[in-house]
């Protein structure tokens, strides 16, 4: 593969980025466990937050005299932050969830069933 | 005065006597049960509209006279004295009505100097078909005035009559002739208003009738007149007897119609006009060919006022050959004319205008609905079938005089003489009262149309007026019985005139009248007899005449005398049976009582008017007869009409006239007297002798059983089969149509419940399954969720390289 030769660049920030998305993505899909689903989250936003870096990062971009060169980096600062909030409002649902069953297993989390 | 504004002043008046009865009959059509009590104020409006159209006549016949004086017989004087001789003996000074025989003695035979005064115009056009007209007209002469005058003095006694003997109908009545069901008498209220405003419409017909311009007038107004005969012959309606009766003669008289119309269509066809006479309708002065009416086109003044076919009757009768090509030119009508052609056209008209009064005057064969009549109120019986509606076709005749070819005037004899005959003997036996006076009206005026038939114009039409005057008296006075005995039949009658004189001595009087009872010779040249002696004497002396002149039918010239001698019997056996001898009935005869005087004032009225309405006035020479000459048209003097010339003056016979008349009223009333009055002879022993003839003619001379086999039964029969018909086949149709329909509708009901309804079921059931398919998409376990979201995101990043790498 071409990655493995080529000297880093953006492509593997990316593959790094894609990797976390996918691991996460299936954590997501595969836990039983609502925190382990909740983890899942938390690599996928991760692993976005690779990809801002990654796209953010000097390899695509053209220096200017008032620019900070720091584009990339803002943007997964609040990915982060928004990350923690949601991961916060995510417990308080698993907590309440786990009040009324006694239990934090999704698959019994399945009350708006059709 | 002027013609044209004594004319215009003669139509005001007539018209307002004419149309007071409508505006009566309209206010108590609407408001009857309004009017009063029970309607009784309805009677005084009738009385008081017949009472002013009366005043109007009157009016009117004052006018009339003040304008042309007072009308001379003309042909009368110098024959009889020139052949007083050949008349014989005591009876050769005689003369027929008080004549200033000073006067001009005219030639009986030749014309008259033009037509008689006449008033006709045009009141309202009611259509136009190029130059036919049909139109509300009127045509006023002597006759006209005459008739208005006497319509509306007996139509008027007659309400004042009829006040009092309907007076049981402002109340409730239990009428025991009908029976219910439940076997109870029928429970009405009274119908009084409704008598009279039937009274009123019928005057208001019958004056229409009369005064009416033409044909198709007489025609509408001839049918109004049954139309009201019909409503008041069914006054008492829930009676079956009542309501068949009115039937009956409405139908009969409709089978009369049908002959006149033909007559009418005749008459339309081939002359253009229904006027009677000419009339200046554009008010031009002058006579234009389209102004010109029946009489003018058939007799025309050129030509002495001989019948001729008009020349569209020529011209009709010649297109209808197929053999004639050449055009209607004047000159080929006059070759045609001379060849006879359009004559039987003539002829045929006159014949089925005849079929009209046929039905209408109870002639045989259509007479069979006159006695049946008597089923209505005595009032009705007074007024419509004895004084005026059956007038109404002896009118007619006499109207239509001029347009009468002498065959015509054969079949109008004919068919006069046979009524005049079988009614009188039916009469003999008859024993209800009102029948007798009905049999006897139909014999009059068979006697009418004998007279009309043989050339005896004023003879019948005088004979009209006296028969009206004392047929309408005798009526009323039988229903003064009627009313007090409860009864029509005579045989329980008897001895009532100590209890009932005024009805009696006015009956009396109205039975020596019909009778035709008189003095054979003349006081001081005054002849004394009553109304009836002298239009009988004039029928019978034209009939002596007329069988001299006319041999082959002279059998009719014996007519006339016979049908006075049973007149007379009959009447006089009426009057013996009811008012003279030992009651028969004590039940009925303590209970008798004389009428009201509103019943009995009229009576003597009338009785007056029976006594003297022929005579003439002293000092002025006016009587009923010369005012009824003075109307009659020229060129239908008896001679003339018949076809004949050259032969002898009527009048000859005048003498010989008087004997016979009076020797068969002599002899009827004896023999009247023989049986019922001084009681020599016993009738039972006479019907016993005659049992056959006995029955025959107790039984109407079968007529009603033969009309019944011959007309009624297959009538019965075709409507029994028709209306199986309809029933099952017509009704049998539709109702298959109707399941047919029901069939279709299942069909599609089925069709909509299970293909469209299936269909939409399906659709929804489709959507329901679809739905709840994918209602299992919707586990609600969040790890699947997670799995779509991923994997739709994958497709797509798929689909996206794609494109993107495509494009």
């Amino acid at each position: 593969m071409d990655l493995l030769t080529q000297p880093v660049g953006v492509a593997h920030f990316m593959a790094v980025g894609a990797v976390l998305f996918v691991a996460g993505a299936v954590c997501m899909a595969t836990k039983r466990n609502a925190l382990g689903v909740l983890m899942g989250i938390e690599l996928v936003l991760n692993g976005a937050n690779l990809n801002f870096v990654a796209l953010g990062s000097e390899y695509l971009r053209r220096d200017t005299a008032l620019s900070l060169g720091a584009d990339g980096n803002l943007i997964a600062l609040f990915v982060i932050v928004l990350a923690a909030a949601e991961a916060a409002v995510a417990l308080a649902i698993t907590l309440n969830f786990y009040n009324n069953h006694s239990t934090v297993d999704v698959d019994r989390a399945d009350d708006l069933r059709g | 005065m002027d013609d044209q504004v004594l004319g215009d002043n003669l139509w005001q008046l007539l018209r307002a006597a004419w149309l007071l009865p409508l505006v009566s009959f309209t206010i108590i059509v609407f408001g009857g049960k309004r009017l009063g009590k029970a309607g009784v104020l309805a009677g005084y409006l009738a009385t008081g509209a017949i009472v002013g159209a009366f005043v109007l006549s009157m009016t009117a016949f004052g006018l009339w006279l003040n304008a042309y004086g007072v009308p001379k017989l003309e042909h009368h004087g110098g024959e009889h004295h020139a052949q007083a001789v050949s008349s014989g003996g005591v009876f050769s000074l005689v003369k027929f009505q008080e004549e200033a025989a000073t006067e001009e003695h005219h030639a009986s035979s030749t014309a008259h100097a033009g037509t008689p005064h006449y008033h006709a115009g045009e009141w309202y056009r009611l259509a136009q078909f190029g130059n036919l007209r049909a139109s509300i007209s009127y045509h006023i002469d002597a006759l006209t005035v005459c008739m208005f005058c006497m319509v509306t003095l007996i139509a008027s006694c007659i309400h004042f009559y009829a006040m009092g003997y309907m007076h049981d109908e402002l109340h409730d009545i239990t009428d025991h002739e009908v029976h219910l069901r439940d076997g109870h008498h029928l429970h009405r209220p009274g119908r009084y208003y409704r008598f009279f405003q039937y009274l009123s419409l019928f005057c208001f017909s019958m004056l229409g009738l009369v005064i009416a311009g033409n044909a198709l007038m007489v025609f509408v107004f001839w049918e109004l007149v049954g139309v009201c005969s019909y409503f008041l012959i069914g006054f008492y309606i829930e009676r079956k007897s009542a309501s068949n009766a009115a039937n009956k003669a409405f139908i009969v008289n409709r089978v009369g119609d049908f002959g006149m119309l033909i007559g009418l269509m005749a008459l339309w066809g081939s002359l253009g006009t229904f006027d009677f006479a000419a009339s200046d309708l554009d008010h031009d002065g002058a006579i234009a060919q389209n102004e010109k009416g029946i009489f003018d086109l058939l007799r025309d003044p050129a030509n002495g006022f001989a019948l001729a076919p008009a020349d569209g009757m020529v011209a009709a009768a010649a297109a209808a050959d197929p053999e004639v090509q050449a055009a209607p030119t004047a000159e080929n009508i006059q070759n045609w004319r001379a060849q006879g052609y359009g004559y039987w056209l003539l002829v045929i008209a006159g014949i089925g205008i005849f079929c009209g009064c046929v039905g209408k005057s109870a002639q045989f064969p259509l007479h069979v609905w006159l006695p049946d009549a008597m089923e209505g109120p005595t009032p009705v019986s007074a007024l419509v079938h004895s004084a005026t509606m059956v007038a109404a076709g002896v009118y007619l005749v006499g109207r239509f005089y001029p347009a009468f070819a002498p065959e015509a005037l054969l079949v109008i004899a004919y068919v006069g003489a046979i009524t005049l005959f079988l009614a009188a003997t039916i009469a003999i036996t008859a024993t209800d009262i009102k029948r007798v006076l009905a049999y006897s009206t139909v014999s009059q005026l068979g006697y009418m149309m004998l007279s009309l038939g043989i050339g005896g114009w004023i003879g019948g039409m005088f004979h009209l007026f006296t028969h009206a005057f004392f047929k309408s008296l005798l009526f009323m006075c039988s229903g003064s019985v009627i009313h007090a005995t409860h009864t029509n039949e005579m045989p329980k009658m008897g001895g009532l005139r100590k209890k009932m004189p005024w009805t009696a001595y006015t009956m009396l009087v109205g039975c020596l009248a019909i009778a035709g009872a008189g003095l054979p010779f003349a006081i001081f040249g005054w002849h004394i007899g009553l109304s009836g002696y002298y239009s009988k004497d004039s029928i019978v002396m034209h009939s002596l005449w007329y069988g001299d002149v006319m041999p082959r039918h002279a059998w009719l010239a014996f007519m006339p005398a016979i049908g006075a001698a049973i007149t007379a019997f009959y009447m006089f056996r009426l009057w013996f049976m009811t008012f003279a001898g030992k009651p028969r009935d004590h039940h009925i005869y303590d209970h008798a009582h004389e009428s009201p005087p509103i019943m009995y004032v009229p009576l003597v009225v009338l009785s007056v008017f029976a006594v003297g309405v022929a005579w003439t006035m002293p000092f002025t020479g006016l009587s009923l007869d010369g005012l009824l000459d003075s109307a009659r048209w020229p060129g239908t003097n008896p001679a003339e009409v018949l076809g004949l010339s050259g032969v002898v003056d009527p009048h000859q016979y005048h003498g010989m006239a008087t004997i016979v008349a009076f020797s068969t009223a002599i002899a009827g009333i004896t023999l009247a007297a023989v049986f019922y009055g001084w009681g020599y002879l016993n009738p039972e022993d006479a019907r016993r002798q005659f049992a056959p003839i006995y029955t025959f003619l107790r039984n109407k001379w079968y007529f009603d059983e033969l009309y019944d086999f011959l007309f009624v039964r297959p009538t019965h029969f075709i409507a029994a089969r028709v209306a199986n018909l309809d029933k099952k086949w017509i009704d049998g149709l539709i109702d298959t149509l109707a399941r047919g329909t029901k069939g279709l509708a299942n069909l599609d009901d089925v069709i909509d419940r299970y293909f469209v309804d299936g269909l939409v079921n399906a659709v929804a059931h489709w959507t329901m399954s679809t739905g709840l398919a994918l209602r299992g998409v919707q586990t609600g376990r969040l790890r699947q969720y997670v799995m779509f979201i991923v994997v739709g995101t994958v497709a797509l990043f798929v689909m996206i390289s794609f494109y993107a790498s495509r494009a």
